[in-house]
């Protein structure tokens, strides 16, 4: 009899918070963000959420009339089983009427079936890799592809005469993206790719693979690492072995340099050019309110990476999409709102793809000089309209 | 050719001796007090962060830095030892596993809410950086000093343990800790010293690898294979075997990333499967 009474409490107490649910979602919109928000990738969570509480600051709180209720889950890092089963969750339970964040890809890729059942529109704020939006039909993105951001540099390079080079990327993923995209623009604009090397990802000290290099004497080499730990390392025994007085030139993608961890990657880094679609130190009216805004509401301990501009975006792009629905929050009508969608980022025009429902931008070439004793990437050419290679050549 | 063959094998060296220098205090606490410390990569982490610290906030030099380091880990060492680890001396492998794997995490979450989580900006004196030419071959100026600091405390550990009272007094704590108490050996206190050294060891290590290994809150949980590796190869208790094994390992990864660099990673753990295979004990283990 009390197992029953029990049951019964717990059944009235769900149907009570159900409807509470259904009351609530009327005016307000709830988001999902599903990223990393402790680990040691925590800091992408961190400037996420950053991203995210500024737009809703800019806009007090509300997205078309609405009030914003944001609901973060944590996975700790590369997490494919945790991120579905919190987009299960966030779907099911919290009744959210958009996901958002996804950091790591593979995580992305989890949340993919999910949402299409659901139709719940995603918008992916860094995941990289580019078939995610072909996954699902409910998915867009704001961030960048990794053969977006490669491509430009084989390209920019070709300009300057530079005919052949030496590849070394990360053995994972994202490391053959670059790889394959760098080559085929490379070899496209015919250039010559005279060596390359895939390192492990727990790889402490890369002076083996930096002395081979010097050992073969390419006129540059062209590296991409994940964000982190890799790119300091890699350009320590880069300058150790002095491949720079060899007359060996280094380009790499934005990862190398990026604004989170440039500081404290050193002199090390000075001098080298790389290929992004963000710098913080972009020279844009736009941007210099973005930093500004940024530093205002968050101390200047941490700097807005290529994170948090992804997670502006995505905030814009969501209310860029119910502006034309017209508040609509239906997942048919918010993917078609979204398609074609242009807005001015303070990281310069961007634009979702009607086609692919990927993003369209300008990729910057930069080189990393030092602005008021701080190591910053300063922008100096660009490519616009920059649409991911790997989906242009299908 | 023999100029590149020689360089590579330096590096290997250097490379080796870090991992000696970074190892040789979990060889102390394993081999010689038999205890699992699994948590030893968190005290070499500690040490890092005392070293970084130092000469982020406090402007000290980087070769100050070092016995500070060693020092402070082997304070907060004792510390940790007289409250938790001697409880553990007397239960089995598996609960000072649990305990030690516990402890890692709590340091992992602990230094990531105080430094948060990304890299720590490690800047070396300029007499420490770049290359200088040895009778024709360029070697990086800090892997020398690398070899040097470990050649040292491999030949102070080894004189201490077997030329010293106090190493007596470790060995037969070890062996027979009733006959010692017995003899009048404060074992407790042998134990407790003991597992400093080793810590300060590891802190020491750490401050010393963190140009080459990088520092992150994931430190030990990074590294904690490349240690039990140069332990197990090397015997465990075996000062020398840690030294020879982490030379081994140091230089095999080193050419094989050279001159294989498509299967360079893996070979380290197929030379270390190899090699327990044929003395399942450590290159210079004792059979117990």
């Amino acid at each position: 009899m009390m197992k029953k009474a029990g049951l019964l409490a717990a059944l009235a107490l769900a149907g009570a918070s159900l409807a509470n649910v259904a009351v609530a979602a009327d005016d307000t919109l709830r988001i999902g963000v599903i990223a990393t928000f402790s680990g040691p990738y925590a800091d992408y969570g961190r400037q996420f959420d950053a991203g995210i509480q500024l737009y809703l600051k800019d806009h007090d709180g509300k997205i078309a009339g609405k009030k914003v209720e944001i609901v973060k889950k944590d996975t700790a890092g590369p997490g494919p089983d945790a991120a579905k089963r919190f987009a299960q969750e966030l779907i099911v339970r919290d009744k959210v009427n958009f996901l958002t964040g996804l950091d790591f890809s593979p995580n992305a890729y989890a949340v993919a079936p999910i949402v299409t059942q659901a139709k719940i529109p995603t918008v992916v704020m860094n995941a990289s890799s580019s078939a995610i939006t072909t996954s699902s039909p409910y998915i867009a993105r704001v961030s960048f592809t990794v053969q977006q951001d490669s491509a430009p540099m084989a390209q920019w390079m070709l300009k300057n005469g530079i005919k052949e080079t030496y590849v070394v990327v990360a053995d994972y993923a994202s490391g053959t993206d670059a790889h394959n995209a760098f080559e085929k623009a490379f070899a496209a604009g015919g250039g010559k790719v005279v060596g390359s090397v895939r390192t492990p990802m727990n790889n402490p000290d890369f002076s083996a693979y930096v002395q081979r290099i010097k050992d073969e004497k390419p006129q540059s080499v062209f590296f991409f690492f994940p964000s982190g730990v890799m790119p300091p390392a890699f350009l320590k025994a880069w300058k150790e072995r002095g491949l720079d007085e060899a007359g060996i030139k280094l380009f790499a993608t934005g990862e190398a340099t990026d604004d989170s961890y440039l500081q404290a990657t050193g002199d090390v880094a000075l001098g080298l050019i790389t290929s992004h679609h963000y710098s913080y130190a972009h020279p844009s009216e736009l941007n210099k309110k973005f930093v500004k805004n940024f530093y205002a509401a968050f101390g200047k301990e941490m700097r807005p990476s290529y994170f948090a501009i992804t997670a502006y975006d995505g905030m814009a792009a969501i209310a860029g999409a119910l502006e034309k629905t017209k508040g609509d929050v239906s997942g048919d009508k918010v993917m078609e709102a979204l398609k074609g969608l242009k807005l001015e980022s303070p990281r310069g025009p961007i634009e979702i793809d009607a086609a692919t429902r990927d993003i369209v931008q300008t990729v910057y070439i930069r080189k990393v000089e030092k602005v008021d004793g701080e190591l910053v990437n300063v922008e100096f050419d660009k490519f616009e309209r920059v649409k991911d290679p790997a989906k242009e050549a299908q | 050719m023999l100029a590149i063959l020689l360089t590579v094998l330096f590096d290997g060296l250097a490379y080796g001796m870090l991992l000696f220098l970074i190892s040789i205090g979990l060889s102390v606490t394993m081999g010689m007090m038999g205890f699992v410390n699994l948590a030893h990569g968190a005290f070499a982490m500690f040490g890092g962060y005392v070293a970084t610290t130092l000469m982020q906030r406090a402007g000290v030099p980087f070769l100050v830095t070092l016995p500070v380091a060693f020092a402070l880990v082997a304070l907060a060492s004792i510390v940790v030892e007289r409250l938790l680890y001697q409880r553990l001396y007397r239960r089995g492998p598996l609960d000072q596993v649990l305990f030690t794997v516990g402890l890692t995490f709590m340091s992992v979450a602990g230094i990531t809410w105080f430094y948060g989580p990304s890299q720590q900006p490690v800047v070396l004196p300029a007499f420490l950086q770049g290359q200088v030419s040895i009778l024709g071959l360029e070697v990086g100026i800090f892997r020398l000093f690398l070899v040097a600091v470990g050649l040292l405390v491999a030949a102070a550990v080894v004189l201490g343990v077997e030329r010293t009272r106090f190493g007596a007094k470790i060995r037969a704590a070890v062996d027979n800790p009733v006959m010692a108490t017995g003899l009048g050996i404060n074992v407790g206190g042998v134990f407790a010293l003991t597992f400093a050294i080793g810590s300060g060891l590891a802190g020491l290590g750490g401050a010393l690898g963190i140009q080459i290994l990088g520092l992150t809150p994931a430190f030990p949980l990074k590294y904690l294979v490349l240690f039990l590796i140069v332990v197990s190869v090397g015997g465990l208790g075996s000062v020398g075997g840690a030294l020879l094994a982490a030379c081994v390992v140091g230089v095999i990864d080193m050419m094989t990333k050279y001159f294989l660099p498509e299967i360079g990673s893996f070979i380290i753990y197929a030379v270390m499967v190899a090699l327990l295979m044929w003395r399942p004990h450590g290159l210079l283990g004792k059979k117990s």
